[in-house]
């Protein structure tokens, strides 16, 4: 066993495992949006930053570090509340994220993540993006307007579907996501229509056509009982 | 031509009244100005098909409701089917809600005190605290019963204001036994208080004579929705144009042919459009919507206390078309009677507790339209989407727009009779330009789909555009 601090608990950790699984097994909450349960980590979002005093106070992704002999983390402070909610105003500036009429208004992470952490006013000028909508899907819709780049789809699709569609194109704050290499989506030559995707998204980007204002409720943690039920070899 | 520019208060959103005068001093024309865009048509490109009642439905805060059914109404165009009938009924229900609440907002909050404690009051006490001071049970009586009607709406939408609840194919939720108890034990109050206030404005019609003769009154069209059968209806149904004999110009119009008969004039001075009867042209085409057009229009309403009431303000007419704009206010008393009477009925009805409630369906008419009665006049929205169900284009009438040439017809009415030939705005033309159009209870965010409180102003012009006065009033 791996002995740490967080917060100035004392944890244990099994050799492997991140800061962000000690904490949680911990009872310690440390907010994420990119990671999800049975995906690999990816540190894309940075919510989960943590500061590590031994480190000079270096800041390191909770999802993606792995737990070490005598860290002594800071899971909670000003600065990090700071952090974070600039790493939001940011995802909020980025794209088209407008509550109001959203599919998942009520029941979005990003939504949730805004009033957990104050966020009560976006301080940076928004882009307001020209995205347009793929509709295309029989069951299935895509707004890019409303994407946090978190890349949950495209993990779920490869890592637990198996199916590979999804993938980043273009770079930077251009970057979109896309099935196979380019829409519209109902010509994709590899989704299977599971819908794991639209269950790991975290946000209104991926959603069940014909739902209206926040009627889409997701259930990401499905990702997590189908891999644990597969029998492993 | 002199001008003379007014600020508009007490109605919802941002207007300007200019009066132009001749070279000898008369009012040669009076402009109400629209003075904000807010551009809904163009950002819901784009967007899908299934999120349009959400997103107009953020147009208004007082009339979220009429968007709300009107796009919902265009959504299930575009799916191609019909709701449920209990879907229908309960659609109908909230309607009947904003009803209530929309016209008892206009009437005891917004015109009351014009009405009761007199154009000449103090501004500072023309308003609904003044009517509390001054008419206390009045004054509560008009909030009971507005909160009666949104209570309909938070019963059926889960919230008050901009409840997302119908969507294309029906609604999302039917009424709870237990709402339908508690609305329907308030209902004998709700009509208590709507009759009292129907009776109060009967007995005081002589007393507002002149206000009848100059606020509006002129011979025009009026359009609006009326049941296969001819009824007053609120909800579907076809389109009928009566003139002020009340005789049926065109019954039986196909709403979703509005562009056929109904053409949109644009003006270079307001944001709002000019839509007219084409078959008369432009401006002559001018018509008139909403309550006063409603019961001019209908044969009957088909509830008996309405019925009764409708009798009266016939009556009054001669049985021709009642043609002052100012009985807007009467013809909207009749119709909080008649939605109480009509929301009885659908809460004694099983069919509003019933679970099949929604049509599902994907997309398979590629252009769809929505008409509806909002409290304000007919309301339509048209929607053209691509084949997967994204708005390639939205077009939207609201009732204020088409009440846009009679506004300024009676603007033009009224500041001739108070103006007489003076070159300062004379005290009290003020307030009755603003009564005359709170009489149509604009809705202006709708009409140019804008945004923030309305200062009304109002600027006299002479022959050459020079300022001669001007008279600015903030909300």
């Amino acid at each position: 066993m791996i002995s740490l601090r967080i917060d100035d608990t004392p944890v244990q950790a099994e050799p492997g495992e991140t800061i962000l699984q000690a904490a949680r097994r911990a009872g310690i909450r440390i907010p994420t949006l990119c990671f999800l349960e049975s995906l690999s980590p990816r540190g894309a979002c940075r919510i989960c930053l943590v500061e590590i005093r031994n480190w000079n106070g270096r800041l390191v992704p909770a999802c993606a570090t792995p737990a070490q002999e005598g860290l002594d983390v800071v899971a909670h402070s000003d600065r990090l509340t700071a952090l974070r909610r600039t790493i939001l105003e940011l995802l909020f500036a980025e794209r088209n994220h407008i509550c109001a009429f959203c599919v998942s208004s009520g029941h979005c992470e990003l939504q949730d993540l805004a009033t957990e952490l104050g966020m009560d006013h976006v301080t940076f000028p928004y882009r307001f993006p020209a995205l347009s909508v793929d509709l295309s899907h029989p069951k299935f819709g895509l707004d890019p307007n409303r994407c946090v780049l978190c890349g949950r789809c495209v993990r779920a699709c490869a890592e637990v579907e198996g199916a590979f569609t999804w993938g980043f194109s273009g770079r930077g704050v251009g970057t979109l996501v896309e099935p196979d290499l380019g829409g519209p989506w109902a010509k994709s030559p590899t989704c299977t229509g599971c819908g794991k995707c639209v269950q790991a998204c975290p946000v209104g980007a991926l959603f069940e056509k014909g739902k209206a204002t926040s009627e889409q409720v997701k259930r990401p943690e499905i990702l997590a009982e189908v891999t644990e039920r597969r029998p492993r070899a | 031509m002199r001008e003379i520019r007014i600020p508009v208060t007490r109605v919802e959103g941002h207007g300007l009244i200019t009066v132009h005068l001749d070279g000898g001093g008369r009012v040669r024309e009076a402009r109400f100005h629209v003075t904000e865009a807010r551009g809904f048509e163009r950002f819901c490109q784009g967007r899908t098909v299934w999120e349009m009642p959400g997103i107009t439905a953020r147009i208004c805060g007082i009339c979220p409701v009429s968007h709300l059914l009107a796009s919902a109404k265009a959504g299930d165009a575009i799916l191609a089917v019909r709701p449920p009938r209990p879907a229908d009924k309960l659609r109908r229900l909230m309607n009947l809600g904003q009803y209530i609440q929309s016209h008892a907002l206009s009437f005891f909050h917004l015109s009351s005190p014009d009405l009761l404690l007199g154009w000449d009051a103090d501004p500072a006490k023309r308003n609904v605290l003044g009517l509390a001071a001054e008419r206390p049970q009045l004054a509560l009586d008009g909030i009971r019963l507005r909160a009666f009607g949104q209570e309909i709406i938070a019963a059926l939408g889960e919230r008050r204001v901009h409840p997302a609840w119908a969507v294309p194919g029906g609604v999302r939720s039917p009424l709870s036994p237990e709402a339908r108890d508690r609305l329907a034990a308030k209902l004998p109050e709700a009509r208590r208080i709507a009759t009292d206030a129907l009776e109060l404005y009967e007995k005081s019609v002589p007393a507002w004579a002149e206000e009848v003769e100059t606020f509006g009154n002129f011979p025009s069209l009026f359009m609006s929705l009326v049941t296969p059968e001819g009824l007053w209806e609120h909800h579907d149904g076809r389109l009928r144009f009566v003139d002020s004999d009340r005789r049926i110009v065109a019954d039986g119009l196909d709403p979703s042919r509005y562009f056929e008969f109904i053409g949109e004039a644009v003006e270079g001075w307001s944001y709002l459009k000019f839509p007219y009867w084409r078959p008369l042209g432009y401006p002559e085409g001018m018509y008139r919507v909403g309550p006063l057009a409603r019961l001019n229009c209908c044969d009957r309403i088909g509830t008996p206390l309405a019925d009764e009431a409708l009798r009266r303000f016939r009556e009054s007419a001669g049985g021709k078309a009642v043609t002052s704009s100012f009985h807007y206010h009467w013809a909207r008393l009749i119709e909080i009677v008649a939605a109480i009477e009509r929301a009885a009925l659908y809460l004694e009805d099983p069919e509003v507790l019933s679970s099949r409630v929604r049509a599902e369906a994907g997309v398979n008419e590629l252009s769809g339209v929505g008409v509806h009665e909002a409290p304000r006049g007919t309301l339509l929205h048209h929607y053209e989407v691509d084949e997967t169900g994204v708005i390639v284009r939205a077009n939207l009438i609201v009732s204020t727009g088409h009440n846009n040439l009679a506004m300024n017809r009676t603007v033009a009415q009224i500041a001739e009779r108070y103006l007489q030939g003076k070159k300062k705005i004379p005290e009290g033309l003020l307030n009755r330009l603003e009564g005359g159009i709170r009489a149509y209870d604009p809705c202006l965010s709708c009409s140019v789909h804008a945004a923030g409180r309305m200062p009304l102003r109002v600027v006299l012009l002479g022959p050459e555009g020079e300022v001669l006065d001007e008279v600015v009033r903030d909300p």
